[in-house]
């Protein structure tokens, strides 16, 4: 078990065993995706009251759960980043907040796609869309934060803060649609009690937000390969890399 | 398949321009996310080759992580 941490502090161990992950996960959840969407836009059958425009639900969805997520994620390698100094956390860190916002961007957006024709308008500054356009300040926040500073060891040391505050954010968000009645809908899948959505319906979007999840992790082990690469550029192993014989 | 036709699919009865321009965009923003730190890698592997052979000297030491006992 120590052994497994201590590695993951290790860049040619974490570079190497990513991109032995990425050969098969990358592939498994392109397909998965594929899969999971197309059930769900040709195959199910459309809501009886909202029509075909609920579709939007099989992406809309699952990029907000990863979205959430991916803010723990964030946060945790921060706070690891922050209290044992882990270079590989810092690391993580950096790498979620561009994956996280493009997520978050992509749940607004379908949002604001989907309420046209729902509610007849794009936007409203209700609790929920609010809360969720200042998840996606709060990753571009670090993204923006991390570039702001030339001492690096500052920036991580900054962002891991800053995600750490932004956590108050998550419970708002989550219980928003509970606490302010407004024109967005409850929670349709719930992990205690019925949920209120067919099984028809459920099982493709249950797959699609696997598939989300699968993205959210090919694109942040990619990030990461990349910064592994960029910071230990000078180092004997990523030298080695070169050899002849090792393409 | 739900619709009779490809037609009836890309209509929606109305909503398809909503449902298709959602899912068109979304495709493109994760294109963008796991296409570009995939370029980005191969553009530093591809500038650190050529470093490297330019120097041709093998760069001193096989300096790791210093954290990481046993690696």
């Amino acid at each position: 078990m120590w052994s497994f941490f201590h590695k993951l502090g290790s860049p040619p161990w974490l570079y190497a065993i990513s991109g032995t992950l990425l050969r098969w996960l990358l592939p498994l959840t392109l397909v998965t995706l594929l899969v999971a969407l197309f059930w769900g836009v040709l195959y199910t059958a459309p809501d009886f009251r909202q029509g075909n425009s609920y579709r939007i639900i099989y992406i809309h969805v699952p990029a907000a759960v990863v979205a959430l997520a991916g803010y723990y994620v964030m946060a945790l390698a921060g706070a690891v980043s922050l209290i044992w100094k882990m270079k590989m956390a810092d690391v993580a860190m950096k790498a979620c907040a561009p994956v996280g916002a493009a997520l978050t961007f992509i749940a607004l957006l379908t949002g604001a796609i989907w309420g046209k024709p729902t509610w007849g308008t794009w936007w409203v500054w209700d609790a929920r869309i609010t809360s969720m356009l200042i998840l996606l300040f709060l990753y571009l926040g670090v993204v923006a934060l991390y570039e702001a500073y030339d001492n690096k060891a500052a920036a991580s040391k900054a962002c891991a803060v800053l995600s750490l505050v932004g956590m108050v954010n998550i419970p708002i968000i989550y219980k928003s649609v509970d606490w302010w009645y407004s024109l967005h809908q409850p929670a349709s899948i719930k992990f205690t009690g019925e949920s209120s959505i067919d099984p028809s319906m459920l099982y493709p979007l249950l797959l699609s937000i696997v598939a989300f999840y699968g993205v959210f992790t090919c694109a942040l082990l990619m990030n990461m390969r990349t910064e592994i690469l960029t910071r230990e550029a000078r180092t004997g192993w990523v030298s080695r890399l070169f050899e002849p014989g090792r393409s | 398949m739900y619709f009779e036709s490809v037609s009836d699919a890309l209509l929606m009865d109305g909503h398809g321009g909503f449902v298709w321009s959602a899912y068109l965009l979304t495709a493109l923003v994760l294109t963008l996310i796991l296409l570009g730190p995939r370029i980005k890698e191969r553009k530093i592997l591809a500038r650190l080759k050529a470093e490297q052979r330019r120097n041709n000297t093998p760069v001193q030491g096989g300096e790791v992580e210093s954290n990481a006992p046993g690696s």
